[in-house]
């Protein structure tokens, strides 16, 4: 099963402004309610989207300027809280394929690039720079090359970070851990014999 | 320790760890199983894993078949997995359900020196025994199930030495909500949590637990702290402990996990015990936190930093900058979570309890962390105490703490709550406020109807004393 090898990504970007996001408001409870992750595209920001009532509040995701926004840019500790992978997924199946914030919970961060959902990392000064260019001109094309680790826009660019474990997972297609996993065979049979169980 | 379980290293530079035991609830597994029957693949080692349902389970009423059919069905969908799969379940009717991370516990499934991973962030809490503990995501699941090894990068660990004693009335959940508030909640980012000191080492293994727990909400992946004779204790005797001459070797193995009294940290952090305060928090996560006696940070109280928070949660919140939170009245009061749901936390809430009751205009809720806790607290008359108080007892479950279940806020209803979480809409409603603190203090709040210090309403220091 080969996967996408992630070079680059190109496309436009939506702010959303904050830092500590948890899950919860990524990810309401409530939808977390089913054995499928098919219908969480639903569920993204839900509480900040709309009104218990179902009517749409201001917020960058219901602005129509951005809609077609593919990259996702935020503040620091995004994704804080608890592991429920909902909310990468329902941020990945929500056409977004990557984010640019200052930092990432670190569960939310594994969870993210396990399922190919870039997450990049920023100084405060760029990413704010970077969200006036946005807000500006809603249809800036932006262009990610994770090899080189910079973001060219609008004749500027700036750079961003990735751990190299993570770095190397998603340009060489290994971001998807099972096939590595799978691959110690007989070692694993080793260590179960070996470690302490429970009974 | 994290040496003995790595199996190898991948080409990502990452650790390919063995998990010992893994823990499965019905939230985050149904995808995991669903994803390993599309791979075609079985679980590896089925008896490294362990089942039960919380977040869902109603707590009113445990008739079959629910009212909620999501419920039901996420239910069943565990159900049919643990059977196809041969794996281990503590199911509604075990007399052993309950939150997955009180239940590792009190099986004695927990142990020192073993890995442990479960799709919860909570995961956190058993490091309490000295274990590698970690929260993980549905793919993460999925690679514990198929191989019982995840790839894991090391984390940094920074030692936390709480000293000297904590005042009466003051319990782990404020030295935990005191140590987020002090290192912000995204200040553990990268790092493992070892927690030590003379606290600690006069701690019960619960009060371990209860601030293990919370490492997740000051951003660290684990929690931990050496194990003991306190640990030993605990697990003796225990369903799932070692018996016998493998007791004795256990032990012998286990004191020598604990980490060295000349460990070198990647950082060390040094607080004093007797500086801790009852701790409440005002805002929309565990680390805008203040002592009972304080006030709401005014904006010279607040960095650049956390400006922007601050702006958030006094608007979510309703509150006002530079006020007193104590005296605010309250809604709703819960008592459970895998933070502060066991026997102890309850039993120590009806000691005080005896003979006051809930305010009428408060609805108040305990929720047991688990069917053994449950029969405990009925065994010793907890449970009666706080039913005469007027708390309505429920059955095990993660209930209000995250309110996947029928018990939720309405409107911008508060609740002094005894669990990890106050984001903005965590108890089920969108608008919904959730004021963190011991559950000491839950009680009193509920009592008095309003945000207090349960030191006065219940004369805490003075019955030490006597
Ligand atoms: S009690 Fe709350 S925090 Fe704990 S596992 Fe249940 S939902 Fe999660």
């Amino acid at each position: 099963m080969a996967l996408e090898q992630i070079h680059q990504i190109k496309g436009r970007a939506v702010y959303l402004p904050g830092d500590d996001v948890d899950t919860d408001r990524i990810t309401p409870a409530r939808y977390l309610k089913a054995i499928t992750f098919d219908e969480l595209s639903d569920a993204l920001f839900r509480d900040e989207r709309y009104t218990p009532d179902g009517l749409e509040k201001p917020h960058p995701l219901n602005d129509p300027r951005f809609k077609e926004a593919t990259i996702m840019l935020v503040g620091d500790n995004f994704g804080c809280g608890s592991s429920r992978e909902h909310s990468p997924q329902a941020v990945l199946r929500s056409g977004f394929r990557a984010i640019i914030g200052q930092g990432y919970a670190v569960i939310f961060f594994g969870n993210s690039t396990n399922i190919s959902l870039v997450c990049l990392k920023a100084s405060k000064s760029d990413l704010e720079t970077l969200a006036v260019a946005v807000r500006t001109s809603p249809a800036l094309e932006l262009e990610i090359d994770l090899d080189t680790l910079t973001v060219c826009y609008g004749g500027s660019s700036l750079k961003v970070e990735i751990p190299s474990s993570a770095q190397k997972s998603l340009t060489s297609g290994h971001w998807d851990p099972i096939a590595g996993l799978l691959e110690a065979g007989d070692l694993l049979e080793a260590m179960d014999k070996k470690s302490a169980r429970a009974g | 320790m994290w040496e003995s379980h790595a199996v190898r290293v991948l080409e990502s530079g990452q650790t390919q760890l063995f998990i010992d035991v893994h823990l499965v609830h019905e939230v985050t597994s149904p995808q995991a199983f669903g994803m390993l029957r599309d791979l075609g693949l079985k679980v590896r080692f089925p008896d490294r894993t362990f089942a039960t349902v919380d977040h869902i389970v109603p707590t009113h009423s445990l008739l079959e078949p629910f009212e909620d059919p999501q419920a039901a069905a996420m239910i069943a969908a565990l159900r049919n997995n643990v059977l196809e799969h041969g794996i281990k379940m503590f199911d509604l009717d075990s007399g052993q359900q309950g939150i997955v991370h009180v239940v590792g516990p009190e099986e004695g499934i927990t142990q020192p020196g073993m890995t442990i991973a479960c799709g919860d962030s909570h995961t956190a809490t058993h490091g309490a025994f000295g274990a590698i503990a970690f929260g993980i995501g549905t793919t993460q699941v999925r690679d514990a199930l198929a191989t019982q090894t995840l790839a894991l990068s090391k984390l940094k660990v920074r030692r936390i030495n709480v000293n000297g004693s904590l005042q009466p009335g003051v319990y782990a959940k404020d030295v935990i909500l005191h140590i987020i508030r002090t290192l912000g909640v995204g200040g553990g980012t990268g790092y493992a949590y070892e927690y030590g000191g003379s606290v600690f080492d006069g701690f019960t293994m619960e009060e371990r637990m209860t601030v293990c727990n919370m490492s997740i909400e000051g951003g660290a992946r684990c929690g931990y702290v050496n194990p003991d004779q306190t640990t030993f204790d605990f697990i003796e005797g225990r369903p799932y402990a070692p018996k016998g001459l493998e007791w004795e070797a256990a032990i012998t193995r286990w004191k020598n996990t604990a980490s060295d009294a000349d460990a070198v940290y990647d950082d060390v952090v040094n607080i004093d015990g007797s500086s801790i305060q009852p701790t409440v928090t005002w805002g929309i996560n565990p680390g805008q936190g203040i002592g009972i006696g304080e006030n709401i940070p005014a904006l010279a109280d607040v960095s650049d930093k956390e400006h922007g928070t601050w702006l958030e949660a006094l608007e979510y919140m309703k509150f006002e900058a530079g006020t007193r939170l104590e005296g605010t009245p309250i809604n709703v009061a819960f008592l459970g979570s895998c933070t502060n749901g066991r026997t102890s936390d309850f039993r120590k809430v009806a000691q005080y309890l005896k003979g006051h009751r809930v305010n009428p205009n408060v609805r108040a809720i305990a929720v047991p962390g688990s069917q053994m806790v449950a029969e405990e607290c009925e065994r010793e008359g907890i449970a009666q105490t706080l039913r005469d108080a007027g708390f309505e007892w429920r059955a095990a479950g993660c209930s209000m703490c995250l309110a996947m279940n029928p018990d939720r806020l309405e409107g911008d209803e508060i609740c002094a709550s005894s669990s990890n979480r106050n984001f903005k809409g965590r108890q089920g409603s969108s608008t919904g406020r959730t004021l963190l603190m011991s559950p000491l203090m839950v009680a009193a709040a509920a009592v008095m109807g309003k945000v207090v210090d349960a030191r006065e309403v219940f004369g805490v220091g003075e019955l030490a004393l006597a």
